[in-house]
């Protein structure tokens, strides 16, 4: 116990004008770059004076469309720092041989590294996985929103909140130096006493709730809310595998809060759970967090499967063949995915019997998973075939996942994984499926959807020079990887000795500038697009002749998503729909009942943040005050009944009108 | 279910067929689902709890056992003021099936009581341990002991200031259908960390004083 009370250090803790680091240059330059970026785009809210209508349309919006929005464009923004992590990893192991000791000393290119993984996986995949499923899910199952509408908006509001506080920890302190997991001991008081630890910790804590909550909202929006007729087996496949993985996020994050928890009581409380004295375990850590860490893989791929689903049956104009087994391999794989945990460390030395029973059910997976490979190659086999962009990325992404799938068999033969564990191959095979399976299934699922988000299709000649950038780009840099692993060339390294190694390193630069390209344009689409809007408008609803009901409304959706509450006879909804000829109803509007705007979602997201950064630097009285100010702001939440409104059935109508005056003048 | 994704002829099935409700469509309610979906997301919190401590509650680190250290008799007490709570709470839910006010804030604010006295209870266990140079840095079993034990007291707290909120709920609008959906939340939620106390007593307490 202190002797005297220091109300400098209860208010400040040990944050000090020395954690700002303005003696790196890189990093100055990035916070000055970052600072006139952000202070011009404040002054130009301002000056256009969309400070209202951001936060009274967007910020407080309980609209499952906005809120998937919001997370796709959050994906994005943490897409370019998590590549501007991988890019300068890059350039330092091309150049960092003999003599040269690159540009990135160790305190920051470790740093770098576990940045990357951390934003990449948290703030890049979940969001963009998140948003996909926000957005579609309601749509195709014809609900006007989900079960939980705040419960949403919260959730957007606390992943956001986490991807804050680990930018925050560029400028202010440092990030973590463990890799993404933060393995004990490393990332015990002892090995890391500053607080890059703590910034991973609570970013991720705070991430976490946002994510469970999304989780058990998506889970009971699919399981509650589907339109009458709609029976499981009628559902579309995206909303199988969105089923799938919010089961997977309920039964997985719970175990990442927890370890999470534990090693934070080892670094502020002092207990032994991961300590090497006293009787701690750190491979209960390790168990722990990849209890987590495995279904969180499918977590990530499941939506990416459903997309591919979407769009190869779409684009080749045919029911999706193998509709069942595509619906079993889906729960297999979610099974299944938590059988496989201990094939990350069969370095542990857990014996033979326990290492030939995880390497067998890791075997076993890639079976259900070859099963959809096989009903889209057959779905697509005779089928009228549309080279539209969202196929090329699904193409792309059969071609290389099946590479990334059968690496991933291999290293789970144990024998192979003792030689390969750790090395480049593993970075290789997991960037393999990650990139080749998530990310193309996401560029897939957002140039599938925009046109129903915005109205207006992206721009073709774009969207195909940010494919073919990526999926060059991809090989370029990842298959000298599988060349080095096998080489005995393991992760993590920022120096290497023997220059006949340089010119893979250099050829992986190389792949990652392409890569780099492949974001440009990407950017350059979606910028193109909105310039060219009225060329490339659509007001069908239904630009690419789709079959699932997302594709019955109109693009944008009227916030009600559907004045009429469809009907479902079918898997293929809205194809039979077209099929039989079906009118839309343009009489006997009803009110509709929907949940109000609300602004407490921002607000305790905020006081939790504030929380957490408090944590994270021993600030003690802000710390209560602001546990405190979110135990009654949360209260005081639970006092408001009055949480939803009525459209009036006349709005509703003109809405409608408006849509047949639009269809009728473009046909 | 197979066959709903199977090819139909056109026509195959007679009449025309409906594509869009006339009536306003009601889903179900999903709030209790969802509440039961977290409790089991909570459930898995302390299942990993449990399992560090099946990993870690025989490293003593030469420090003391469970077995010199758990007071049985004063966490039967303990016990019981758990287990009377939830009695309580169901007596709650009775009166609140008829609809009685004042007797639903009644039996909450006993439900409390009994609660405040198992966390008083624990308070007090839990200092005694500290004072005597037991506290969780001790070694990783006290380490695994703490998290689990003070955990399920953390929920009971939470449950507390949930309960006194509700029952300034239930005096200023009555009880409608939105504080009787809260009650019944809480009801599970009151339940669960029973049946996880059940999982304590037996597997920390009582195997934890086996030799």
């Amino acid at each position: 116990m202190p002797d005297h009370l220091d109300i400098t250090k209860l208010l400040f803790g040990r944050l000090s004008l020395d954690a700002i680091p303005y003696h790196e240059p890189i990093l100055v330059g990035t916070f000055a770059v970052v600072a006139l970026g952000g202070l011009a785009l404040l002054a130009a809210l301002t000056y256009f004076k969309v400070w209202g209508y951001l936060w009274r349309e967007w910020f407080t919006s309980i609209d499952h469309k906005k809120i998937g929005i919001m997370y796709i464009v959050l994906a994005i923004i943490m897409l370019l720092r998590g590549f501007g992590d991988a890019i300068m990893m890059r350039m330092q192991q091309a150049i960092a041989f003999g003599d040269n000791t690159g540009y990135l000393p160790s305190h920051h290119y470790d740093q770098i590294f576990t940045a990357h993984g951390v934003i990449m996986i948290f703030f890049v995949a979940m969001p963009l996985v998140t948003g996909l499923m926000n957005y579609v899910v309601p749509l195709q199952i014809g609900a006007r929103d989900v079960a939980f509408p705040f419960l949403n908006n919260f959730s957007f509001w606390m992943t956001t909140g986490g991807a804050v506080l680990t930018m925050i920890s560029l400028f202010v302190g440092e990030y973590a130096r463990t890799g993404w997991l933060a393995m004990p001991p490393l990332s015990g008081i002892q090995s890391s006493p500053d607080v890059g630890v703590d910034y991973y910790i609570w970013a991720l804590q705070v991430a976490g709730v946002g994510t469970l909550l999304s989780g058990i909202n998506l889970m009971v929006t699919i399981v509650k809310m589907r339109a009458p007729g709609m029976s499981m087996m009628k559902m579309p496949v995206f909303t199988w595998t969105s089923l799938c993985t919010n089961v997977l996020i309920v039964a997985a994050f719970p175990v990442l809060t927890a370890v999470l928890a534990l090693l934070s009581l080892d670094r502020y409380v002092g207990t032994n759970f991961f300590t090497n004295d006293l009787g701690g375990n750190p491979m209960m850590y390790v168990n722990l967090i990849w209890i987590w860490g495995h279904p969180e893989v499918y977590i990530l791929i499941l939506p990416a499967f459903g997309v591919f689903s979407e769009v190869v049956s779409t684009y080749s104009g045919k029911r999706l063949f193998g509709y069942t087994s595509m619906v079993y391999a889906t729960v297999v794989i979610t099974v299944l995915s938590y059988l496989v945990w201990l094939h990350h460390f069969f370095t542990m030395g857990s014996g033979a019997s326990v290492n030939s029973f995880f390497g067998i059910t890791t075997m076993i997976i890639s079976i259900p998973t070859g099963a959809k490979i096989f009903n889209w190659l057959f779905t697509m086999y005779r089928g009228r075939i549309r080279f539209e962009v969202p196929m090329l990325w699904t193409i792309g992404f059969m071609i290389t996942f099946v590479i990334g799938g059968m690496t991933g068999v291999l290293l789970a033969v144990p024998p192979a994984d003792f030689v390969l564990h750790n090395s480049l191959f593993l970075i290789a095979h997991f960037h393999n499926v990650i990139i080749g399976g998530v990310v193309f299934g996401m560029f897939a699922g957002i140039n599938y959807w925009f046109p129903k988000a915005f109205g207006f299709k992206l721009d073709d000649f774009w969207g195909k020079c940010s494919f073919w950038f990526w999926f060059i780009g991809f090989y370029v840099a990842f298959m000298p990887l599988y060349v080095l692993g096998l080489m005995g060339i393991t992760r993590r390294l920022n120096h290497f000795d023997d220059p006949s190694l340089q010119i893979w390193f250099q050829v992986a630069a190389l792949g990652a500038v392409l890569i780099a390209l492949g974001i440009g344009s990407f950017l350059m689409q979606i910028f193109v697009s909105i310039r060219n809007r009225d060329k490339l408008r659509d007001v069908s609803g239904d630009p690419w002749h789709g079959r699932t009901l997302e594709w019955s409304t109109s693009s944008p959706p009227p916030n009600y998503n559907f004045a009429f509450t469809p009907q479902i006879h079918d898997g293929d909804a809205w194809w039979q729909m077209k099929q039989r000829g079906s009118k839309r109803p343009l009489a006997g509007f009803l009110p509709i009942h929907m949940p109000a705007n609300t602004g407490a979602g921002i607000i305790l997201a905020g006081l939790s943040t504030a929380f957490g950064f408090a944590m994270i630097w021993h600030m003690w009285i802000p710390a209560v005050v602001s546990f405190a100010a979110l135990i009654l702001g949360a209260i005081y939440h639970t006092f408001n009944y009055k949480r939803d409104y009525y459209i009036p059935a006349e709005e509703v109508a003109q809405v409608e009108a408006e849509r047949t005056r639009l269809l009728a003048n473009h046909v | 279910m197979s066959n709903s994704h199977a090819i139909q002829q056109p026509g195959a099935t007679s009449g025309e067929l409906n594509f869009y409700l006339k009536e306003e469509h009601h889903p179900q309610n999903g709030t209790l689902l969802g509440f039961w979906v977290y409790l089991m997301s909570d459930c898995l919190i302390f299942a990993c709890l449990f399992a560090t401590y099946g990993v870690l509650g025989r490293s003593y680190a030469g420090g003391p056992t469970g077995a010199e250290l758990f007071d049985l008799p004063l966490v039967a007490i303990n016990t019981s003021m758990l287990l009377l709570s939830s009695i309580t709470y169901g007596f709650a839910m009775i009166e609140m099936r008829k609809q009685r006010i004042g007797a639903v804030q009644v039996w909450l604010l006993i439900t409390g009581l009994f609660g405040a006295a198992f966390i008083g209870l624990e308070l007090y266990e839990f200092l005694h341990l500290i004072h005597e140079g037991n506290g969780p840095q001790r070694s990783a079993f006290l380490s695994s002991f703490f998290a689990l034990v003070a955990t399920h007291g953390l929920h009971v707290t939470f449950g507390i200031v949930w309960l006194l909120t509700l029952m300034v709920q239930v005096g200023k609008h009555g009880l409608i259908p939105e504080n009787r959906r809260r009650l019944m939340c809480l009801s599970m939620f009151w339940h669960f960390l029973d049946v996880v106390w059940i999982g304590v007593f037996t597997f920390v307490y009582l195997m934890g004083v086996l030799p």
